[in-house]
């Protein structure tokens, strides 16, 4: 007690305290080091297993890839072990022959120049929607929505009257098909899946009821009895003059099915708007599309955002199963390839598929990198 | 109702006169009877202050002035106007009639501009400049015009109060509902929102106020009702309210409001 009361006590500074640069130890590389890796007996165990498992599966996967890869060549031979390779790594020279395969299937050489539009026009008008600052983005969804499936119709399947012969669908294959069957999957499902989701919440019930029965029956069966049922059953219902095509059948298909996942999503995020916000917008005398569309969904579709996306990068890769009804999309377009005998070799068919992991892993990881984004600024913007 | 004082003021003046009319309402949520037989008629221009313990059904009364609430027997009339299940007739009422909520409810993904044009441009269908100038002058009227292109989340919460009333305002409505306009509020900006409200009152638009601010009670209310267990027990002028109030709940309570 003596001792406390003898030592002087300041409690007001007479000097400023001067700014001091932090210790060693919890700054700089050492710092992060310390903080992020080995902040922990047990996580220092884990760091160091993370460590050897990269060190054993990485370089034989670069070497695999790079290193003893095989760029190009004319035929088999080239990717074949011999005295100068032993060990022969991936052989892309099968990629780049088959390449334009892979991209356009049997789209007509000299029409594939509509498929480049095509890619080039979709890529502009996810980017017009993308960049959340880009101008006049109304318009842009007007494009997306309205202008290009039109313009996709007429110059992939063709229009004679312009002079654009028309490109059966049993030709399309490869990229072009993934995308489009992704694509109208994206732009349909949306759309659908958010009446659906309103419906879901509707005061009638016969649309309650409908937008019910019709989610949670799709939702309970698999995506490859919806393609069988599109392109088995439907025929079966409709004369044979009227029979829909093979492609737009699977679309059809892959439409639905996303829409009833989208509705569940969109779903969620009505609910998590607040009641008051329902509550304020009739009491300005506001009908229900003007608030479900001015005030709810630009409010729900923005906390759903990362799930949204979710839903796209799932509908994504499984747009692989139309392969089941006979529709040749990228995946499947590697797989017929791979069996051509002048490319026959031990690693065709395990190039051929880092190939196909490489593409759906390039597509995805962005669509996830780009949610990502889009919800830090949506956090940002957004702090209550 | 026994305990019911005689609507006096509205008897003196002609049906044409009477901005809220409330006759036998009734309101059951499940079991629970909310609202007993309520019988009301508001004035045009005057202002009224609804208080009483909570859960006695204050704010279901004035959230079925413009039907965000059913009820399931009664008649409510609001500017000569009644409320059936039409929603034409709802529309014609919720056009006249502005509210402000406890919880302000201002639409975060818009701005401050964009709360008060909304319903004027999509209701009114006013043209968006138009509709701007409006609002910006009913922004300057609660002084926040130098907010207007902020977003919500950006003001503080009476600032957040005020925009809304703003944007009551900008539908130029004939009457103001408002829902514990202060009770979400930090004590130190209860004074600003009350102050805006005070001049509304001055202005003349008819208002009913639930709220346990007392002291905005004695200053601008007409009359003052007091409602518990889903019954209007008392209403009165508030120095007769507050000084000599004729039923033992009434006083109950102010004892506990006032201290």
């Amino acid at each position: 007690m003596a001792a406390i009361a003898d030592t002087p006590v300041l409690y007001v500074r007479t000097a400023p305290a001067e700014q001091l640069l932090p210790p060693p130890a919890s700054s700089g590389l050492i710092g992060w080091l310390r903080a992020n890796l080995f902040s922990s007996f047990g996580n220092t165990v884990l760091t160091l297993a993370c460590a050897a498992l990269i060190l054993w599966a990485v370089p034989p996967l670069l070497r695999f890839l790079f290193i003893d890869a095989v760029w190009s060549g004319p035929d088999r031979e080239v990717c074949l072990a011999s005295p100068a390779h032993p060990e022969p790594g991936a052989c892309w020279a099968f990629v780049r022959v088959w390449l334009s395969y892979f991209i356009y299937g049997f789209y007509p050489i000299p029409a594939r120049w509509r498929v480049d539009v095509f890619f080039a026009a979709l890529a502009f008008g996810i980017g017009w929607l993308a960049w959340l600052s880009a101008p006049r983005r109304d318009l842009g969804a007007v494009y997306v929505f309205i202008v290009l499936p039109v313009l996709s119709v007429v110059l992939l399947y063709g229009f004679p009257a312009i002079g654009l012969p028309a490109v059966p669908t049993n030709l399309w294959g490869g990229v072009l098909v993934t995308i489009v069957v992704a694509t109208v999957g994206i732009v349909a499902s949306l759309p659908i899946g958010i009446l659906l989701a309103l419906g879901r919440r509707s005061e009638l019930p016969a649309v309650r009821w409908l937008a019910i029965g019709f989610i949670e029956f799709v939702r309970g069966v698999p995506l490859i009895t919806v393609l069988f049922m599109a392109s088995v059953m439907l025929p079966l219902f409709v004369p044979q003059q009227i029979e829909p095509d093979k492609l737009l059948r699977a679309l059809i298909g892959v439409a639905l099915f996303a829409s009833a996942y989208m509705a569940e999503v969109v779903r969620g995020g009505l609910a998590a708007v607040p009641r008051g916000q329902y509550e304020a917008a009739r009491a300005l005398a506001l009908t229900y599309w003007p608030m479900m569309g001015l005030v709810i969904l630009p409010q729900a579709l923005r906390v759903t955002l990362p799930n949204i996306v979710n839903t796209f990068i799932g509908l994504f890769k499984d747009t692989t199963l139309v392969f089941v009804i006979g529709i040749f999309d990228f995946l499947r377009t590697i797989e017929a390839a791979r069996g051509d005998p002048k490319w026959a070799t031990p690693v065709t068919a395990t190039t051929g598929y880092a190939f196909a992991a490489l593409f759906y892993f390039v597509f995805c990881y962005g669509m996830s990198r780009y949610a990502r984004s889009v919800e830090a600024r949506l956090s940002r913007s957004d702090r209550r | 109702m026994a305990m019911q004082t005689p609507d006096d003021f509205a008897a003196r003046n002609s049906s044409a006169e009477i901005a809220v009319e409330v006759a036998g309402l009734h309101k059951w949520y499940g079991e629970f009877h909310v609202l007993r037989d309520i019988n009301l008629a508001v004035a045009r221009g005057e202002r009224i202050v609804i208080c009483g313990p909570s859960g006695g059904g204050k704010s279901t009364l004035l959230r079925c002035v413009n039907r965000l609430e059913d009820w399931q027997r009664g008649r409510v009339v609001v500017d000569g106007i009644e409320l059936t299940d039409d929603p034409k007739q709802i529309l014609a009422v919720r056009r006249n009639v502005g509210m402000v909520f406890q919880q302000f409810n201002l639409f975060p993904h818009l701005t401050v501009l964009e709360n008060c044009t909304l319903a004027p441009i999509w209701v009114r269908r006013m043209p968006k400049k138009q509709a701007e100038e409006l609002a910006m002058r009913f922004l300057a009227r609660v002084k926040i015009p130098e907010q207007a292109h902020k977003y919500p989340a950006r003001l503080s919460g009476g600032q957040q109060q005020r925009v809304a009333i703003a944007r009551a305002l900008c539908m130029n409505p004939n009457i103001m509902l408002f829902d514990e306009p202060t009770s979400a509020l930090d004590p130190e900006m209860v004074k600003e929102v009350l102050d805006t409200m005070v001049g509304l009152a001055a202005d003349g638009i008819t208002m009913l106020v639930v709220t346990h601010e007392m002291g905005f009670a004695r200053q601008v209310a007409d009359r003052v009702i007091f409602m518990a267990d889903g019954q209007i027990i008392e209403i009165n002028a508030p120095k007769q309210f507050f000084e000599s109030p004729q039923h033992e709940r009434t006083r109950l309570f102010l004892q506990q409001v006032l201290h």
